[in-house]
């Protein structure tokens, strides 16, 4: 059984994501997929590298997906993200989410990747053909 | 009291670790043990730019008082996603 909040160095399977939420009741499961870009700010990038404060990330996880229910019309929420070194086209991270109806769902997992890039302790690396650098200038 | 601190990313390269143990006063605050980590590695200082707090896994303050056993972690800006 997946759990629906998982740090993982593992690659993520999205549809076992969306599975950790269906349910008889839901009409709707939207799922985001984030993927690696070969782009950054106009710099052509090779990889990346996903560092994460594991313990606190399960926490702001749950916290996620606890803001998320009280504010939309939702039946659940699930997110996965990757940890490690990833390659141009790997799945960094799937949020999923059930509702009864499309409004929600989009709206919910809308919200939650927005808090993701916001709250969670983790972190990129971007290696490009100049180097290395952390990314810290943009929320 | 002693709390044990715990780097991430540039702040983890910027000092060569993970994590390390330190004294401080009691009454400490987390900015104190902030101030305290760069005195011991000055590369903190100057690679952090923007840093916030966690205490046992909460953000906070830079101004909440620690506790003997606590963890602190200081965090870079975050770029998950």
């Amino acid at each position: 059984m997946t759990r629906p909040f998982v740090l993982s160095s593992e690659p993520l399977d999205e549809v076992a994501v969306s599975q950790v939420v269906e349910q008889p009741g839901c009409g709707a499961i939207v799922t985001f997929v984030g993927r690696v870009r070969n782009e950054s700010r106009g710099d052509v990038v090779e990889r990346l590298e996903y560092e994460a404060y594991p313990e606190m990330v399960e926490a702001k996880f749950e916290e996620i997906a606890r803001e998320t229910r009280e504010k939309f019309a939702i039946l659940g929420v699930a997110i996965h993200h990757r940890i490690g070194m990833l390659e141009i086209g790997d799945v960094s991270v799937v949020i999923a989410v059930a509702a009864a109806h499309r409004e929600p769902a989009f709206d919910a997992c809308r919200y939650a990747i927005d808090r993701l890039k916001r709250i969670a302790p983790i972190w990129k690396k971007e290696f490009t053909p100049d180097g290395a650098v952390w990314v810290e200038d943009r929320p | 009291m002693h709390v044990t601190i715990r780097f991430f990313a540039s702040h983890r390269e910027a000092t060569g670790r993970e994590s390390f143990v330190i004294e401080l006063e009691d009454g400490a605050t987390a900015a104190d043990a902030f101030a305290c980590a760069c005195a011991e590695h000055p590369a903190l200082g100057r690679a952090a730019s923007a840093v916030a707090f966690a205490v046992n896994l909460e953000h906070v303050s830079p101004e909440t008082r620690l506790h003997d056993g606590d963890e602190v972690a200081f965090l870079p800006p975050v770029a998950g996603g």
